[in-house]
């Protein structure tokens, strides 16, 4: 079989690599990108070859980078696509979908994705420790994925992070780092250690086959639609890659002739308390101010979005909108999904419906419009943002008069008649 | 003013394997000419042709992006420590 990776390239100059754990080109210090033989890939690729895969994002294997048969990760993605009839009616939507990662195997976000990538890809380079910088999620899925491949795991998180997603790391048992400082800091830190010691940071120097394992939402939309692209995507930015990489996925399938072409509109989502991208798209620039992030929505407060310029261009080029919400939006955000379709998001969750609500509300949709709003992450790791927001148990006493003390008749009254 | 500047390993190989170097100047800006003079080939790497400093090269004044403080004019103090890093994704 042709191998699938020619290297890695500089997205800005263009300067060619081998495929290496590395990730800044020498030159321009632009990111590098895995360069794919899709010649090679279209001779094998068919959407039957797609579905004799496994039930997981390794049946698009051809398309993700790495050489040999996964290692790690074997029961990730093929998440819902649910079609959310209750909150499309309020929406005004009659076919909206939700894509919803809040149960991805094993952490319950879409980074389980990427970090099956990346732990593959560092495996196959000969690592023997992993590490990352992360908002929560992302930690979580590293120390998951670390335990699986029996590897030496060290993760990074502002020290400020949700209980959950603290706790979602020290069960696997890795050495978590928390830093006093924001995200912004953590990566930063996490870029000198990885200029020093020999590990693999999935997101640094592995950030080129990291980054690629994202795509598999957009393929598994495409998939699930019945080999079609949306005509309206809504994704929620921090870095701004998994935005540039859901396009990337329809790009490719489209060129490989899995789909057909399709101008879908990319519309990305920021909590207003960290919205460098939405302000940059609003004020028509083609560069991101860095930021000090304040807000819930810690998975997304990354103030200074390496990928910032590229989802700029994404959004221009595909008459996308980006909006932003401020932080009691977001918590609706959640109750709406919660109460419409019965998913529990975490607060990136929030921002994004909370956006789809803005856009629908400004006619950026028609009504029979495909709209996918991308759902990446559990709302059991966030809840400190919405406990005091859910109202709370009815207290009664363990007897049939307690519990009619807290009921009138006529509540009563009406289950006697239906039971009837 | 000397300061102590952290090189990324993407750029050691213009440091000569170094990680920390020293060099002079007043503000951000005259640092680079200074790392330039002693390490040719730096500024192209930090600046693009119109000598701003590169979209994807972060440089930071004592743990502070420059970006908040006052960019290439931020002034620099003896024994400062800057570092130069590159922009990294995801979270």
């Amino acid at each position: 079989m042709t191998a699938k990776i020619k290297g890695l390239k500089c997205r800005e100059c263009g300067s060619e690599y081998k495929a290496e754990a590395f990730h800044v080109c020498e030159f321009c210090f632009g990111p590098l990108e895995v360069d794919y033989d899709y010649e090679a890939i279209g001779t094998r690729l068919s959407r039957e070859s797609i579905q004799a895969g496994p039930f997981s994002l390794w049946r698009y294997v051809d398309l993700l980078p790495v050489e040999g048969i996964p290692t790690v990760g074997n029961s990730v993605g093929m998440t819902p696509l649910v079609h959310a009839k209750n909150l499309g009616r309020k929406l005004g939507l009659n076919h909206l979908y939700i894509k919803n990662d809040t149960v991805n195997h094993p952490t319950l976000s879409f980074k389980d994705r990427v970090v099956s990538v990346a732990i593959s890809r560092a495996v196959e380079f000969g690592f023997k420790t992993v590490a990352c910088a992360s908002t929560g999620n992302l930690a979580n899925s590293v120390s998951a994925h670390a335990a699986e491949a029996g590897l030496g795991c060290y993760v990074f998180i502002p020290s400020d992070l949700e209980a959950g997603k603290i706790l979602g790391n020290l069960i696997y048992n890795p050495t978590v780092l928390a830093v006093n400082g924001n995200y912004d800091d953590v990566n930063r830190l996490c870029s000198e250690i990885a200029s020093e010691y020999p590990w693999a940071f999935v997101n640094i120097n592995v950030r080129p086959y990291y980054a690629e394992g994202s795509k598999t939402l957009a393929y598994e939309t495409a998939e699930q639609l019945g080999w079609q692209a949306p005509d309206h995507v809504v994704v929620p930015m921090a870095s701004g890659s998994l935005y540039t990489k859901i396009k990337k996925g329809l790009n490719e399938f489209t060129k490989l002739g899995i789909i057909d072409a399709k101008p879908t509109r990319m519309h990305g989502a920021q909590a207003t308390g960290c919205s460098p991208i939405a302000a940059a798209f609003a004020e028509g620039r083609d560069f991101v101010h860095p930021v000090k992030p304040d807000t819930i929505a810690k998975s997304l407060a990354i103030g200074n979005p390496a990928d910032g310029y590229y989802a700029l261009k994404t959004a221009a080029e595909s008459d996308g909108r980006m909006g932003h919400v401020s932080d009691p939006e977001i918590v609706e955000g959640i109750k709406l999904l919660a109460e419409c379709e019965g998913i529990f998001a975490e607060t990136a969750g929030g921002v994004t419906i909370g956006t789809l609500k803005k856009l629908a509300a400004t006619g950026t949709f028609h009504k029979d419009d495909v709209v996918v709003a991308y759902i990446t992450g559990n709302g059991l790791k966030t809840q400190e943002a919405v406990r005091d927001h859910v109202g709370a148990p009815v207290q009664i006493s363990a007897s049939l008069s307690g519990f009619e003390e807290k009921f009138k008749l006529e509540d009563k009254g009406k289950r006697l008649s239906i039971q009837a | 003013m000397a300061v102590t500047v952290r090189i990324p390993a993407p750029l050691r190989k213009l440091t000569d394997g170094q990680g920390d170097v020293t060099a002079d100047g007043a503000t951000v800006a005259q640092m680079v000419e200074s790392l330039e003079k002693n390490h040719p080939g730096l500024k192209e790497r930090l600046c693009d042709d119109s000598g701003s400093i590169r979209p994807f090269v972060n440089i930071y004044v004592n743990d502070e992006d420059i970006r908040f403080l006052k960019g290439p004019d931020t002034a620099l103090n003896e024994g400062d420590s800057v570092s130069i890093v590159p922009a990294i994704a995801g979270g």
